[in-house]
């Protein structure tokens, strides 16, 4: 025992170096992998429930699914009532994405670029809408949109997603102009640029990372968020988020169909996320950082 | 920072998001307020009510036990995020491909619809199908997150640190990244420990943006609402029922829109002072120029 110690000790003196080396340059191995197998594992065991029949999940307990079927897939691919929820998702987050940038982008400007009467206040009202609960809303919205005859639209929904976006793209926005030099705007408007045209032809280039970053996240919170969506809809703009409840049936729930549904909704989140991935902290901290 | 030009036409610019939010905002709040402080029989028929409602929610218990485990729940889970997070942070690849490939992988779990976050650990967890019961009714725990109070507790809060703890992770790194070498290698010539250069160098450089990370993770667990609801519905019983799913069951649920109208009054003016706090910290920051 002693001796198989002894033995360990040379060489791990002789590593010693290089594992200093490692931590400056980057950090523990061992801690990043268990991190992310514990942020994985429950991403992986939906994926392989969703290539098992019913009868696989309920009837035996396997790591990997032993018929690999992709009936659940095929399910929500064939039926309208199940691709439909996607649409109607798309269709409203499409859609407060393009509204809240255009109104957010000329103000962000301006709190970027120019002091004015209760400028700081305006931004921190702003702010407090981004930090309301939705489930205090959910209510009056439901009754304002009903009174005006938008509910059950996909408007609708964009409209009230607004309510946390647009404070969201502005205050995103507002981060990245700070850093153009305001001697570009002066440069431009004594070259005689118009301001809506230098605006669109020089600065929008200059901060086309920001806009881009802004709007994905405009895009990822109208995306996640259900309690809204669901509240102001029943059937022609129903999001995908809602329609997972019809797995639950008379007899049991659906498991296969429930898990194929949840990876369907992972994937668009998944497919840009390498894009902005070094802009993700400053987007979450509301364009800080 | 850069100096601002006074300039009062900057309100146009403005004015569209002025108006579009006060749309989506302003109106809905006013019916939140008319309703607080009225009261009716149906058939749209209403009576001032004053501050009866309000009287009645302060000294009802449901809003006060609600209101309790809400600030254990957020509690408890800063108390796990955030030492977590920086842990994760002080440990990831500085630089190159493996620094990327886990900042992809850590945000996924930050990109997934709440409900499949909560559908996720609904199923992960389940005794019969989920990895995770399965796994612990084999080693002989009693864990059922349907019956047991204690089991759905532990469940919404595991699920909770698993989707957000990614967040302070990334804020955290982002903080030690605008760490300059030279800031290291004096350290170095003094011979500091690991411990003294976390302490006294990683620590104060990264306080703003992790200030930033608790204020945005408390405000948010304050009013989750989808994760937990998905998982456990509030119960068993009310074990699990946090602010917003109790306002939700109040307002959509049983109609009771004074009560309802006057607890999200007061649940709003909360999270208008917490607003506040992370403006003057962000505005703070701003002014050291981070």
């Amino acid at each position: 025992m002693t001796d198989a110690t002894a033995d360990h000790a040379a060489p791990a003196e002789r590593t010693t170096p290089r594992a200093r080396t490692r931590r400056r340059g980057g950090g523990s191995v061992v801690v990043m992998t268990l991190y992310l197998l514990f942020l994985m594992l429950p991403i992986y065991w939906l994926i392989n429930m969703s290539f098992k029949t019913n009868a696989e999940i309920l009837g035996s307990f396997t790591l990997v699914p032993m018929n690999p079927t992709l009936a659940n897939y095929a399910t929500i691919l064939t039926d309208p009532a199940w691709y439909m929820g996607y649409v109607n998702s798309l269709i409203y987050v499409v859609m407060n994405t393009v509204i809240s940038l255009t109104v957010a982008l000329p103000a962000a400007y301006a709190f970027s670029r120019y002091s004015f009467m209760g400028d700081k206040h305006l931004f921190f009202w702003l702010l407090t809408n981004r930090m309301a609960p939705p489930a205090v809303f959910a209510l009056p919205f439901f009754q304002l949109y009903s009174s005006i005859g938008l509910f059950d639209t996909h408007i609708a929904v964009a409209l009230a997603h607004c309510l946390f976006n647009v404070p969201l793209a502005v205050w995103i926005l507002e981060g990245f102009m700070r850093g153009v030099p305001k001697e570009i705007d002066e440069t431009a408007y004594i070259d005689g640029y118009s301001f809506p045209r230098f605006f669109i032809r020089i600065f929008m280039p200059l901060i086309a990372s920001g806009i881009g970053v802004a709007a994905f996240f405009c895009f990822m919170f109208s995306w996640v968020e259900l309690l809204l969506s669901r509240t102001l809809t029943t059937v022609n703009a129903k999001p995908i988020a809602a329609t997972m409840t019809r797995t639950v049936g008379a007899a049991g729930v659906d498991w296969g169909v429930l898990a194929a549904a949840g990876v369907l909704t992972i994937i668009p989140g998944a497919l840009v996320i390498w894009f902005v991935r070094n802009y993700i902290a400053k987007g979450f901290a509301l364009g800080r950082v | 920072m850069q100096q601002k030009t006074v300039n009062n036409k900057a309100w146009f610019l403005v004015l569209p998001v002025l108006l579009l939010v006060a749309f989506s905002a302003v109106i809905p709040l006013m019916t939140v307020v008319n309703y607080s402080v009225q009261d009716t029989f149906g058939n749209n028929v209403f009576f001032w009510a004053g501050l009866d409602w309000f009287r009645e929610m302060l000294s009802d218990e449901r809003m006060w036990d609600a209101l309790q485990r809400q600030l254990f729940f957020s509690a408890t889970i800063l108390a796990i995020e955030v030492p977590l997070g920086i842990f994760v942070a002080l440990n990831m690849p500085k630089s190159g491909f493996w620094s990327s490939f886990c900042l992809v992988l850590m945000s996924l779990p930050l990109l997934i619809p709440w409900n499949v976050v909560g559908t996720i650990w609904q199923i992960f967890g389940r005794v019969d199908i989920g990895l995770l019961g399965h796994t612990l009714d084999a080693l002989g725990i009693d864990y059922n997150y349907t019956q047991n109070p204690v089991a759905a507790w532990a469940t919404i809060i595991v699920m909770d640190v698993w989707h957000w703890t990614s967040l302070v992770a990334l804020l955290a790194f982002a903080g030690l990244k605008s760490i300059p070498d030279a800031y290291y290698q004096a350290a170095k010539i003094d011979q500091a420990s690991r411990w003294k250069v976390f302490r006294y160098i990683e620590l104060p450089k990264m306080s703003g943006v992790l200030m930033i990370a608790i204020l945005l993770r408390f405000m948010d667990s304050f009013m989750i609402y989808t994760e937990p609801f998905v998982v456990t519905g509030g119960g068993p019983g009310n074990a699990t029922t946090l602010l917003s799913i109790d306002l939700v069951k109040m307002a959509l649920g049983q109609f009771d829109l004074g009560p309802a109208a006057a607890f999200s009054i007061m649940y709003f003016l909360v999270i208008l002072l917490i607003s506040w706090v992370f403006y003057t910290v962000m505005t703070n920051l701003d002014k050291k120029g981070v």
